[in-house]
């Protein structure tokens, strides 16, 4: 850094971009934030988008039914590609989670302020991407009403489940991590439903929060242990993040099929998962601070901090490709050398050109300061890469299976309609559960913005 | 056991956290130490203002993540060595490197929980009627109002001493709160 510049925690600096917009006071967030969900009329623009949402919900539940009905045999998949978009979209929805508990757990444990208006709506968007996630690893099981298999409990059959199966070892994953989002979530929002309680006019609305607030008060002894057990739930949250890809990963790593058993696997997820959670955040955030005015709370240095995170994972990512090909060239198992050049000249190599356009190649132009500024351009690249985060499982998990090590055991995969249909049916409820969350609870958390409002204070002084 | 008061303290109100914190401060300088503060938010130093150290919190945690931990290793423990023995591909039956996985969840599972229900448990939530919800204008310190309340049980407590003390202390709406 060159002496003239300000360090870049300098409040000149936090002036010149602030996290919070000017002139704001402990009463004006909270009526700017809860007027949201108290007073606001609903939008023309929330029915339409949310009835198209739940429409695609309810194909995601036709699609269901018919599965139930006729069996996985509607899919796509049959020996050797038994895994299909079952898994591919599982791998991607949980990896999109992910970004959600980096901004609640690690951002807070690092102390960055910018976090603060993000977090609420980030980790909703957590919890339903793992509610997503969480319905393909069951339907795909084949017989789904016998899922309870999974988990251990004493049955008269007297067997228990494979603790030493990676499998498993995903069952206990997923639901610690839904479990551990939904609580952490609701933490948060104790005191924001306590604040809803009171400022709400109807009496059902007042009954409600009443009952989910638990009767907050604010007390200063209250306080203390809430923020206690927050600290403490972001440090169990920031381990459990990088445990819940890494294990996914061992999915795949602990088999033997060639591209799959590598050990680069769980940070290269892991740094995936941000990646395409990042870009999620993105896709949520734009349209969500243009169609309620929230441009003071999300302002443009939350889009610049949340694109350099997605350039930043973006060449972890890039990191991750180049070695998973130059080991397995390296390595010289005629296995795994064949599958590169799979990829490269294979039937699916349009997907693994796709998958490095959209990964690594264009969003290099996130280097660009303007670009980074023009809010439309990146809602533009948070597409990009969540469409490229998809190829990516696309990629791993259909290439390697068509391609193992007979050619007489060599196949084609191809997604049918239902394959389609799952897959955009749980983009609807992802949609239709956010436009429910923003419409029902305060997107931005109140309180901590509150905390923001007398820390700018103490700044000016 | 003395009789159930039907005031259940002094009420004080006030307009920034910092006003707030130092009527905590002197309060506290002047014996009382049945007292409870309400912010909208966390207010620093409040907590040790009111002379009280640290909370119980973090050991319930560790007691639920020992438990979690313990409890999930050895569980699995005991399925594939005592209940359901398999032999796969001649591996010991204790293959411990591969219990580690669900060990970690677990423990995580049981520190997180315990986290929050501890949390909740000793700030005795849900409790949704409280007597300082009878002041109308308590609404406001979910907002943008900070509350200061000497209770009835404090050994020193008096109506009036008290309400004039917390007048002296720049509070404004001084009020009763009654318990019922």
């Amino acid at each position: 850094m060159s002496a003239g510049q300000p360090p870049l925690d300098s409040p000149e600096i936090r002036r010149l971009t602030p996290v919070l917009g000017p002139g704001h006071t402990f009463g004006s967030v909270t009526d700017k934030i809860s007027s949201i969900v108290l007073t606001r009329p609903t939008s023309f623009g929330w029915y339409m988008g949310f009835l198209i949402a739940f429409g695609l919900t309810g194909l995601l539940t036709i699609a269901i039914a018919w599965l139930f009905t006729k069996g996985t045999g509607i899919w796509g998949i049959n020996i050797p590609i038994g895994w299909g978009f079952a898994i591919v979209n599982f791998v991607w929805w949980i990896g999109i989670g992910h970004a959600g508990t980096l901004i609640s757990a690690i951002l807070f444990l690092l102390n960055q302020k910018w976090r603060t208006s993000i977090n609420r709506f980030a980790e909703a968007m957590t919890l339903f991407a793992v509610a997503c996630a969480g319905i393909f690893p069951l339907i795909h099981t084949g017989r789904p009403w016998m899922a309870f298999y999974m988990f251990p409990y004493p049955s008269t059959m007297g067997v228990w489940p494979q603790f030493r199966s990676p499998l498993i070892w995903d069952v206990f994953a997923v639901s610690t991590y839904g479990t551990v989002s939904l609580i952490f979530w609701f933490v948060g929002l104790i005191p924001d439903l306590a604040t809803l309680r009171d400022h709400a006019a109807k009496k059902p609305a007042q009954i409600i929060y009443g009952m989910l607030s638990m009767g907050w008060r604010g007390s200063a002894r209250h306080w203390h242990r809430y923020q206690s057990a927050y600290l403490l739930l972001a440090g169990l949250a920031t381990p459990l993040v990088l445990s819940v890809h890494t294990v996914v990963s061992f999915d795949f790593a602990i088999a033997i099929v060639p591209g799959w058993h590598t050990t680069i696997f769980p940070p290269y997820f892991v740094a995936g998962a941000i990646y395409s959670g990042f870009a999620m955040v993105l896709t949520i955030a734009i349209p969500l601070r243009k169609a309620y005015g929230l441009e003071d709370f999300i302002t443009m240095r939350h889009l610049d901090n949340m694109a350099k995170v997605m350039l930043a994972t973006g060449l972890i990512v890039a990191y991750g490709y180049f070695f998973e090909m130059f080991l397995s060239l390296y390595s010289g198992n005629k296995f795994d050398v064949f599958l590169v050049e799979q990829r490269l000249h294979g039937p699916y190599a349009p997907f693994y050109y796709a998958l490095i356009l959209c990964n690594i190649l264009l969003p290099q132009t996130l280097w660009s300061h303007a670009l980074r500024h023009n809010v439309a351009f990146l809602f533009f690249m948070s597409i990009v890469v969540n469409v490229g985060m998809w190829l990516e499982r696309f990629v791993i998990v259909v290439i390697s299976l068509t391609r193992d090590f007979v050619p007489s055991a060599w196949g084609r995969y191809w997604p049918t309609f239902w394959d389609w249909a799952t897959l955009i049916g749980t983009i609807g409820m992802f949609v239709a559960l956010l436009f429910l969350f923003v419409r029902v609870l305060p997107a931005i958390s109140i309180a901590e913005m509150r905390e923001l409002v007398a820390e700018t204070a103490e700044d000016k002084k | 056991m003395q009789p159930r008061s039907h005031i259940y303290g002094v009420l004080a109100e006030f307009d920034t956290p910092e006003q707030l914190l130092e009527a905590v401060k002197k309060v506290h300088e002047a014996g009382y130490r049945r007292i409870d503060a309400f912010a909208p938010f966390p207010v620093e130093g409040l907590y040790e203002a009111m002379g009280l150290k640290r909370n119980n919190v973090p050991l319930i945690t560790l007691l639920g993540g020992l438990a979690g931990g313990i409890g999930g290793f050895g569980f699995q423990y005991w399925v594939n060595t005592l209940a359901y023995p398999m032999n796969i591909g001649g591996r010991p039956l204790n293959s411990w490197p591969a219990f580690i996985p669900v060990t970690f969840e677990l423990t995580v599972l049981g520190a997180s929980l315990c986290a929050v229900f501890g949390m909740l448990a000793l700030n005795r939530l849900p409790h949704p009627h409280h007597p300082v919800f009878n002041v109308h204008r308590f609404k406001h310190a979910s907002s943008d109002r900070f509350f200061l309340c000497i209770e009835s049980n404090d050994a020193k407590f008096h109506v009036e001493e008290c309400a004039r003390f917390l007048r002296a202390l720049h509070a404004h709406h001084v009020t009763e709160v009654s318990n019922d």
